[in-house]
C-alpha cells in the first residue's frame, strides 16, 4: 500500500523542516550561549520598551514646571523626584531616553553607511584605493572630541534658524558625530572585501557579465556583513558616549530638550541636595552602553565560524 | 630601518598641513568677532582699529599663511630664546598668536595651563597601565577561571561607565556623602611639608581612579587577547617541551612577544587620553588644557582654540609615528621598506 495521505506528505515535509538547520538560526543558537549577550540583549529590550512605552502610561509632562514642588527627593507623585524647576524626574529620564537612543541610533546609521560605501568603494575598485585609504589615514588624525566641540559651538545657531531648535540640533549632531566615526569600520570592510572578491564565485559572476554594482550588491555586501553587524553594536555604544559627552560639556542639546547627558549636566550642580538627578539618568547611559557592548561582544563571538558550533 | 623612519616622518607633514588647513577653516567659516565680547561703550572705529590690528580683515589664503608661520616658525624660536636666553633674529618684531579674551600669547597660557593636566593625566596613565598588563596576563594565562570572568567583567564595566557618569558618582559617594575627598582639585595649593602632601593626595585620588579604571579596561582587554594569541603559537610548545619551567614561558616568551602590539596601543593612546581629560577636568575643575578648551569655546576665543586643537591633532600624528615607529623596532617582520 503505497498511498500516501496528503496528511502524510505534510507530516514528512515538516520533519525535513525542522532537520534544516539555516546560518542565522545557527549564529542565533551560538548568541544565545553568550550569558553577557543575552543579559545585554534583555536590558537592552527593558530599556527600550520603558522609554518608548513608558510614556504613554506614566502620562506626566517632562516639560511641565511646578514651583510648588521644587527639589523633591523620590516620592509616590513623583517616582525619580522633581529638578530644581520643578519637572518629574521620571518623565525626563524617559522623554530624554527617546532622544539618547534616537541619535546613538541615527548616528551609527550614517556612520555604517559612510564606512561601509568606502570600505567597499577602497577594497573593490583598486584606482580608489589609494585616495580612500589617505582620506581615512587623515580622518583617524582629526581631534575628534574638539572637533566636535568646536562643529557644535559654531554651527549651533544657524541650523537651529534652519530647521527649528530641537531638529536641528538633532541633524547636526548626529551628522558630526556620524562624520567622526566611519574610519574603523571602512578600514575592516576594506580588508574583507579584498579577501572575498578573489573568491571563485566572484569571478563566475563576473564572467557572465554581471555589472560591477551588482557583484557588490549580490556577492560582495552579504559577505562582509558580519564585521559591520559588530560594528553597528559598538556604533551605537559609541554614539550615545559622544552625545551624553558633548551634553555634558554643555554644548550638545539644549535643556529643553534633555537628553541623558544633558540632565546629567543639568543634575551636577545638584548632586550634594538631589543626588539621584546624576545617578538615574547616568544609570541609563552606562546600562545602555554595557548591553550593547556586550551584544557586540556576543555578535562577533557568533558570527566568527571559528568559535561556531564548538 | 632609517629609510622607514624617515618615509614615515616625510608623510606626517602633509597630514599635518591638510588637518591644521580643516581646523582653521571650520573656524573661520564661522561667523565671529573678536570685538563682540567689549563692552558696549567701545565706539565702531575703534572696533574697526582692533579688528585691523588683530589682522582679522586680510582674506582668508594670507589669514591662513599668516597663522602658519606663527605657529611652525614663530612660535618655536619664541620657545627656544625663553629656554636659552639667546635672541634669535628680531624677536621683538614677532607676531604671536594673542588670545581674543586675555590678549596675551596663547602659547604663554598653554604653558602656564600644561603642568596640572599633565600630572593627572601621567600618574592615571601610568597607573592604568601598571594595573592592566598583569591583569590581562592573567586572565589569559588563566582563561575561563574566576579572576579571568571578573576581570573581563570589571573591564567590560569600566569601559561602558562613561567617565563623567563615574567621576559624578563618586563625588556623590566620597565627597558628598562621606566627605573623605574634596569634590574640586586645587591647583593653587603647593606641597611643602607632609600634611600639605596629604592633602595634595587626597585631592588628586577622586580624578586619577576615574583616569586610570577608563585606561586600564580598555588596555586589560586588550593584552588579554593578545596574550592569548600567543599562548597556542607553537613556540610556547617548543619552550614548554624542552623544559622551561612555566613562569619563564610566560614572563620572558609569552609577555615580551604580546607586548609588541600592547606597545604601540599604548602609543596611540596617549592622545585620546588628552581629550579624555576634557571631560574630567571639567568634573573635577581642574584648570587644565581641558578646561581651557572648554572655556575658550564657551568664549568664542578663535586662536586659542585653533591652536589647542591643532595640539591635539599634532599629538595623534605624532604617537601615531611613534607606533608605527616602535612597532618596526620591535617587530622585525614588519620593516617593510
Amino acid at each position: 500500500m503505497a498511498t500516501i495521505t496528503p496528511n502524510q506528505s505534510f507530516e514528512n515535509d515538516s520533519a525535513e523542516q525542522q532537520e534544516y538547520r539555516s546560518l542565522w538560526g545557527d549564529v542565533w543558537r551560538q548568541f544565545r550561549r553568550h550569558k553577557g549577550a543575552v543579559f545585554g540583549m534583555s536590558v537592552l529590550l527593558a530599556i527600550v520598551i520603558i522609554v518608548l512605552i513608558g510614556p504613554f502610561i506614566y502620562t506626566v509632562d517632562p516639560g511641565f514646571l511646578d514651583i510648588t514642588a521644587t527639589n523633591q527627593g523620590p516620592s509616590l507623585t513623583h517616582p525619580l523626584g522633581t529638578d530644581n524647576l520643578g519637572r518629574d524626574m521620571l518623565a525626563q529620564v524617559m522623554a530624554g531616553g527617546r532622544i539618547s537612543l534616537a541619535v546613538g541610533v541615527t548616528a551609527m546609521l550614517i556612520s555604517l553607511t559612510l564606512g561601509v560605501s568606502i570600505g567597499i568603494g577602497a577594497g573593490y575598485f583598486h584606482f580608489l584605493d589609494g585616495p580612500l585609504m589617505r582620506l581615512t589615514d587623515l580622518f583617524f588624525a582629526l581631534p575628534v572630541l574638539p572637533l566636535l566641540l568646536v562643529i557644535t559651538m559654531l554651527f549651533r545657531d544657524v541650523l537651529r534658524e534652519a530647521f527649528g531648535p530641537e531638529r536641528g540640533i538633532f541633524i547636526l549632531i548626529v551628522s558630526v558625530i556620524g562624520a567622526t566615526s566611519w574610519m574603523q569600520t571602512a578600514r575592516v570592510v576594506r580588508g574583507e572585501v579584498l579577501s572575498v572578491k578573489e573568491q571563485e564565485f566572484v569571478t563566475a559572476a563576473t564572467s557572465i557579465g554581471t555589472r560591477p554594482f551588482r557583484i557588490i550588491l549580490r556577492h560582495i555586501f552579504p559577505n562582509v556583513l558580519s564585521p559591520v553587524m559588530v560594528a553597528a553594536a559598538l556604533g551605537i555604544a559609541a554614539a550615545i558616549i559622544t552625545e551624553s559627552a558633548l551634553s555634558f560639556l554643555g554644548l550638545g542639546f539644549p535643556s529643553d530638550f534633555p537628553t541623558w547627558g544633558r540632565l546629567l549636566f543639568d543634575g551636577k550642580d545638584f548632586i550634594a541636595l538631589t543626588p539621584t538627578r546624576v545617578i538615574w539618568p547616568g544609570l541609563a547611559i552606562s546600562l545602555t552602553v554595557l548591553s550593547v557592548n556586550f551584544i557586540g561582544d556576543g555578535l562577533r563571538d557568533a558570527l566568527d565560524p571559528r568559535l561556531r558550533g564548538k | 630601518m632609517a629609510r622607514f623612519i624617515i618615509r614615515r616622518v616625510l608623510l606626517a607633514i602633509p597630514t599635518l598641513l591638510f588637518i591644521s588647513f580643516i581646523i582653521f577653516a571650520i573656524l573661520d567659516l564661522a561667523p565671529n568677532d573678536p570685538t563682540g565680547s567689549l563692552p558696549l561703550t567701545v565706539p565702531p572705529e575703534v572696533r574697526e582699529q582692533i579688528r585691523e590690528s588683530l589682522g582679522f580683515n586680510d582674506p582668508f589664503g594670507i589669514r591662513y599663511i599668516k597663522w602658519l608661520r606663527q605657529f611652525f616658525i614663530f612660535e618655536p624660536l619664541n620657545a627656544l630664546e625663553t629656554a636659552t636666553g639667546i635672541t634669535i633674529g628680531d624677536s621683538a618684531n614677532r607676531t604671536r598668536i594673542l588670545s581674543w579674551q586675555t590678549r596675551s600669547p596663547v602659547v604663554e597660557i598653554i604653558i602656564e595651563r600644561l603642568p596640572q593636566t599633565l600630572w593627572v593625566l601621567g600618574t592615571s596613565f601610568i597607573l592604568g597601565i601598571l594595573i592592566a598588563v598583569p591583569v590581562g596576563v592573567l586572565s589569559a594565562y588563566k582563561q575561563y577561571s574566576l579572576f579571568d570572568q571578573i576581570g573581563t567583567f570589571v573591564s567590560m564595566v569600566g569601559f561602558s561607565i562613561p567617565t563623567f557618569f563615574l567621576g559624578l558618582l563618586m563625588i556623590i559617594v566620597f565627597s558628598v556623602e562621606l566627605g573623605w575627598f574634596p569634590s574640586f582639585y586645587d591647583t593653587t595649593h603647593k606641597v611643602t611639608d607632609w600634611p600639605s602632601f596629604v592633602v595634595q593626595v587626597r585631592q588628586m585620588i577622586m580624578p586619577i581612579s576615574v583616569l586610570a579604571l577608563f585606561n586600564a579596561s580598555s588596555l586589560s582587554r586588550f593584552t588579554r587577547s593578545a596574550v592569548l594569541d600567543n599562548l597556542n603559537l607553537d613556540y610556547v610548545r617548543t619552550a614548554r617541551s624542552k623544559g622551561v619551567r612555566e613562569n619563564a614561558v610566560l614572563l620572558i616568551h609569552v609577555l615580551r612577544n604580546s607586548l609588541i602590539p600592547v606597545v604601540t596601543l599604548i602609543a596611540i593612546q596617549i592622545p585620546g587620553i588628552f581629550a579624555g581629560a576634557v571631560i574630567t577636568e571639567q568634573i573635577f575643575r581642574v584648570n587644565g588644557l581641558g578646561q581651557l578648551l572648554i572655556t575658550s569655546i564657551q568664549g568664542a576665543d578663535i586662536p586659542t582654540v585653533q591652536t589647542l586643537t591643532f595640539i591635539f591633532a599634532f599629538l595623534i600624528v605624532v604617537f601615531n609615528l611613534v607606533a608605527d615607529i616602535v612597532y618596526g623596532i620591535l617587530d622585525p617582520r614588519i620593516r617593510y621598506d
